[in-house]
């Protein structure tokens, strides 16, 4: 078996806040394989956040020990981390945040522009990962002409167009309309089922029931980690609202 | 990312604001233009002298005679006639330093030419002082050596008097009357326009300085030997002042003053005179070509504000560019390179603007405007030095945020 694409032990972060110490996220140990689907909940200031930023290699843990892809990033100065998070990580975010000026493409290949690949690969690349979350023919759109769904999955296919190792989503539908919100559960699903690995970051247990596992914080420590059985299918969710529409019509 | 993602990313986010763009260049847009504009003035003001230098003759010295006192009153230089034609050719002969030494004399005389008249000044001359003044004949030519020798009636009609008494025909071959006495027009000379001091150079006519004395200016003053006065011209513009000392020396040597006498002659330097005025017009154009300068750095201020508001307003963009990889280096490059557009394109605009402005002074002020190159290209380069350098410090400012801090930050 693979080695675990998350290794962490002992993870500890602090921060000063005037003289007192705020351990935001207190000694946590825990491994994900590659392919899982985990939900990281908790409620606001239970650690979650500062959780994500570790993993979505943001910030370095003030101790411990965390192996991500097989590379210890815990030491890792900004411009390693930035590459790291660059080829491995994809990014998206409650607001999606696209650049406004730069169409749905450009925008998608922000990433590769980064990672340095050639302007023609680059396009190709970009065209590719918006056809894989179905928005191909929106390529040429600024995300003002989008609705919210579509700016979402503009967002997926940016954090897809390197073919990272690893989805990070922090409220991915904390946006969105609610049958929308399952709709994009449902693409995560779907590329879960490719073999990347999917963390979700959630306050939200509706969210949660997508995910094959959850882990639960409060107050800094992880208190639960828990596997769930048969997650919910969000593509079922979707049918059952669709039959429902139609019978109320 | 490339540098031409950068500069298409850079202009982008120009054009979202257009008019805080072509205000925050406009301080970039008014220096490069003024220095353009203010050069061009500079310029044209130094070839308007060199152009009346080169009128007079370059490298030019005139030897004047003293001064003399008549019941205590001084009579002013040119009263005391001390100055000889062998001093004269003395100064040509014995002084390295000159290369061309000509006596003159000069009076004023009617001038007959069939029904038409004329009252001018009549210079007696060598060929010699023709070529120290660099004032060659238009149409016919100068006199001999043999003309100046035998006192030949042979004389150079000015423009001036040309068009006064031979309005519309050829003068040369015909004959005039300077004072009653027949003389042969053989030439014209070159226009020269009007001294620094407004005198009408060609209002002038010349005869060879043996004929002038004898038969139009003699009497008392200018008799034998006597000369009015000596132009002289210097090998460079360098040994001119190595002219005037040798002049003085050798005068003073031939004159037999004693140590404790005063010059009887005075020399004057024209063209050092001009170099003079010339040299403080380029003082004054530097003088403002800086202070359009500093219109360039109050721009690159402005720019520098503006990339900080910038910085400031896109932190989330910063943190997302973060997050999906940019290292501090692409932020970095980033704001720099937009700094740098727009001081750039503030400068292009600058150079239009300062070339219209230039052309416009020249047409409403007919002032000669010249555009020099060099000063299109420093203070272009000046500008995007400005962008570079007023760039880095809110470049570096976006380059430093913390990617969490920028992502969250509303």
């Amino acid at each position: 078996m693979a080695a675990p694409i998350i290794e962490i032990a002992g993870l500890t972060r602090d921060y000063q806040v005037g003289a007192q110490t705020v351990h935001a996220l207190a000694d946590l140990t825990v491994s994900i394989e590659r392919g899982e689907f985990v939900a990281v909940m908790g409620p606001s200031g239970s650690g979650k956040s500062t959780c994500m930023h570790l993993l979505g290699c943001l910030d370095t843990p003030t101790a411990g020990r965390y192996v991500f892809d097989g590379v210890d990033v815990s030491r890792m100065n900004r411009d390693e981390l930035a590459h790291t998070r660059n080829r491995s990580i994809g990014f998206v975010f409650q607001a999606f945040n696209l650049l406004p000026r730069a169409t749905a493409l450009e925008n998608v290949e922000l990433p590769l522009m980064y990672g340095r690949t050639e302007p023609r690969e680059r396009h190709a690349k970009a065209a590719a990962a918006l056809a894989a979350v179905g928005l191909a023919e929106r390529a040429h759109h600024q995300p003002a002409q989008l609705s919210g769904g579509q700016m979402q999955r503009v967002a997926i296919a940016r954090a897809l167009v390197n073919e990272p190792a690893m989805l990070l989503a922090d409220e991915p539908t904390g946006a969105l309309d609610s049958r929308t919100g399952v709709e994009i559960m449902a693409l995560f699903q779907r590329l879960n089922e490719q073999g990347i690995t999917v963390i979700v970051v959630t306050h939200d247990a509706e969210v949660a029931r997508y995910a094959k596992r959850i882990l639960r914080f409060r107050d800094g420590h992880l208190v639960a980690d828990e596997r769930v059985a048969r997650p919910t299918r969000a593509i079922e969710v979707l049918a059952a609202l669709d039959a429902a529409r139609e019978s109320a019509a | 990312m490339t540098y031409l993602d950068c500069i298409r990313a850079a202009l982008r986010s120009l054009r979202v604001n257009v008019l805080r763009s072509v205000l925050t260049a406009l301080g970039i847009i008014i220096g490069v233009a003024a220095v353009i504009a203010m050069v061009a003035v500079g310029a044209g003001a130094e070839s308007r002298v060199q152009g009346v230098i080169q009128s007079l003759g370059s490298n030019l010295l005139v030897v004047l005679p003293g001064s003399t006192t008549s019941g205590g009153v001084r009579q002013g230089s040119g009263s005391l006639p001390t100055l000889t034609e062998s001093d004269a050719k003395a100064i040509g002969s014995d002084i390295p330093a000159v290369t061309l030494s000509a006596p003159t004399v000069r009076g004023t005389a009617q001038l007959i030419a069939g029904n038409l008249n004329w009252y001018t000044s009549v210079q007696g001359v060598t060929p010699a002082f023709l070529d120290v003044r660099e004032w060659p004949v238009a149409s016919g030519r100068v006199f001999t050596d043999n003309e100046t020798r035998a006192a030949a009636k042979v004389v150079l009609l000015g423009k001036t008097v040309v068009a006064n008494l031979f309005p519309g025909q050829d003068p040369v071959g015909q004959t005039i009357r300077i004072q009653r006495v027949p003389f042969e027009v053989i030439g014209v000379l070159d226009a020269k326009g009007q001294t620094p001091f407004g005198s009408d150079q060609d209002d002038t006519v010349m005869v060879p300085i043996s004929t002038a004395k004898l038969r139009l200016l003699g009497g008392r003053k200018l008799s034998g030997d006597l000369v009015g006065n000596i132009t002289v011209k210097a090998q460079s513009s360098e040994l001119v002042s190595e002219a005037e000392q040798g002049i003085k020396a050798l005068l003073r040597e031939r004159h037999r003053l004693r140590d404790n006498q005063p010059d009887d002659f005075s020399i004057r330097n024209l063209s050092q005179m001009l170099e003079a005025r010339a040299e403080s017009t380029r003082v004054m154009t530097i003088l403002l070509a800086s202070v359009a300068g500093v219109s360039l750095i109050v721009g690159g201020i402005g720019i520098m504000n503006i990339m900080l508001v910038s910085v400031t307003e896109r932190t989330r963009e910063i943190g997302l560019r973060m997050a999906i990889g940019a290292e501090s280096r692409d932020i970095m490059s980033q704001f720099v390179i937009e700094a740098v557009a727009l001081s750039l394109i503030g400068g292009l605009i600058g150079i239009v603007l300062g070339i219209g402005a230039s052309l416009a002074i020249a047409q409403l002020a007919d002032w000669p405007m010249l555009i020099q190159p060099e000063a299109v290209l420093i203070a272009v380069g000046f500008a995007g030095a400005v962008g570079v350098f007023f760039g880095f410090y809110p470049a570096r400012k976006a380059a430093q945020l913390d990617p969490i801090e920028a992502l969250r930050y509303e």
